[in-house]
């Protein structure tokens, strides 16, 4: 239950760090908040003979809401996140979903965009970034690029980031139009874990309260995050979104559910 | 790869300091190297919440934090949440009231996370008091006589401030 020896690389600037990564290749692993890197190292699934300790680079820790929604740096820890109240207004979802990743207390240290690089499909946040078709912004010496969330993630635990690089920004945009809401609900054996599953929603209701575009992104049901086109669905079963039609929704759902085997 | 680091950080108001290698876990930087015991050790891969110490007073799981990486923090363990005069701060004091531990393993992780906790909000309902502590395992109270031990924390620290 120790990590492995490793040669520990502390840069202060993303020129050093990104000089550091270039130097030890795919030796090399980026340590932001550590909450899930650190218990990989320490069960040795694990043992990178370089880490790069990116927490104190500075200004990496930005929370910014600009440019059509919120930009999140590579050291913002998710407590920073959930707490910002800018953000939470362009992007409500934001602080919908981290309020159900792990505890407190985890949230203190690890961050948003490390648990993006990290990739696991129980992972709140990948669903988020799916879900607003957000971006994340990879840096490598001497070169930039802007992945979308589609093409991230790219299996369970395994996201667009190559050796050499490291995720420095990720843009989660804000849901336009004037009547768009979002929620997030997940279901976990206890509370804080793991999600069995996960879901978050963006609906977007048209001038007759009409459901216009429905969308959710699924946690813990494949090995990344899956988002669906519910529009139709909603808009056969519900029409109009009362409180009566969404139970004969939930219902028509869970007896499709219930059909399919209860597997 | 044995390359040694000389971690310097402020431990419950003290400078301390050793010369670790960068694989030493935080907890383990408190237990062996600074001799603190009073941070446990359960699981050690996040889960348990017994080596929760604060760092600039917002609770942390020292398991899951390299020493050399906080080099420089100011860290609170158990053993500062006690009154100057070393006697039982009003966390400490609660627990013993409401006989919020039994085995005492996990107490120095819900003792830091609840003084942290109080901070912020120092007069919690029931249920704020229970979401406040759902980040660490007790196996032996069920929980009941500790969520009562928060509740009696505000309590005392209200008194002392009045």
């Amino acid at each position: 239950m120790k990590p492995s020896p490793f040669v520990y690389h502390r840069p202060t600037t993303l020129e050093e760090t990104l000089d550091v990564l270039a130097e030890v290749g795919a030796d090399g692993k980026v340590l932001a908040g550590g909450q899930s890197l650190v218990p990989l190292l320490s069960m040795r699934l694990a043992a990178p003979a370089h880490l790069v300790d990116i927490n104190h680079v500075g200004g990496l820790d930005r929370i910014e809401v600009r440019g059509g929604g919120v930009r999140v740096g590579a050291t913002a820890r998710h407590a920073a996140v959930e707490r910002d109240d800018r953000a939470f207004d362009a992007v409500p979802l934001l602080r919908q979903a981290l309020v159900h990743v792990a505890h407190p207390t985890i949230r203190n240290r690890g961050t948003t965009v490390g648990s993006l690089a990290h990739a696991d499909p129980s992972g709140e946040m990948t669903a988020v970034l799916a879900l607003l078709g957000g971006t994340v912004t990879l840096s490598r010496r001497g070169s930039e690029r802007t992945v979308g969330a589609a093409d991230f993630f790219h299996g369970p635990l395994e996201s667009a980031v190559v050796p050499g690089e490291v995720a420095v920004e990720a843009f989660f945009p804000a849901p336009t139009g004037p009547r768009t809401g979002s929620a997030w609900a997940e279901v976990s054996r206890r509370h804080g874990d793991y999600a069995v599953c996960g879901v978050g929603a963006l609906v977007t209701l048209d001038d007759d309260l009409r459901v216009a575009a429905a969308r959710v992104g699924l946690i813990s049901v494949g090995p990344t995050p899956e988002v669906v086109d519910v529009t139709e669905a909603l808009r056969q079963l519900a029409g109009t979104l009362t409180e009566r039609a969404l139970r004969t929704a939930a219902g028509h759902a869970s007896a499709a559910s219930a059909a399919g085997g209860g597997a | 790869m044995t390359d040694l680091h000389d971690v310097a950080l402020t431990v419950n108001g003290v400078p301390r300091s050793a010369r670790v290698p960068a694989r030493r876990l935080l907890s383990d930087f408190l237990r062996h190297d600074l001799g603190l015991t009073g941070t446990h050790v359960g699981c050690e891969h996040g889960v348990c919440g017994a080596c929760t110490v604060l760092i600039d007073g917002r609770p942390v799981r020292s398991c899951l934090l390299f020493a050399v990486s906080v080099a420089g923090a100011t860290i609170t363990t158990v053993e500062g949440c006690c009154e100057p005069d070393g006697s039982l701060g009003p966390v400490q004091q609660a627990f013993w009231d409401c006989h919020g531990l039994q085995c005492g393993f996990c107490t120095p992780g819900f003792v830091t996370t609840v003084t942290a906790y109080l901070d912020e909000n120092p007069d919690p309902t029931q249920d704020e008091a229970r979401e406040a502590i759902a980040g660490n395992l007790c196996r032996c109270t069920g929980y009941q006589n500790i969520v009562a031990s928060v509740l009696r924390a505000a309590e005392l620290r209200r008194e002392v401030r009045a």
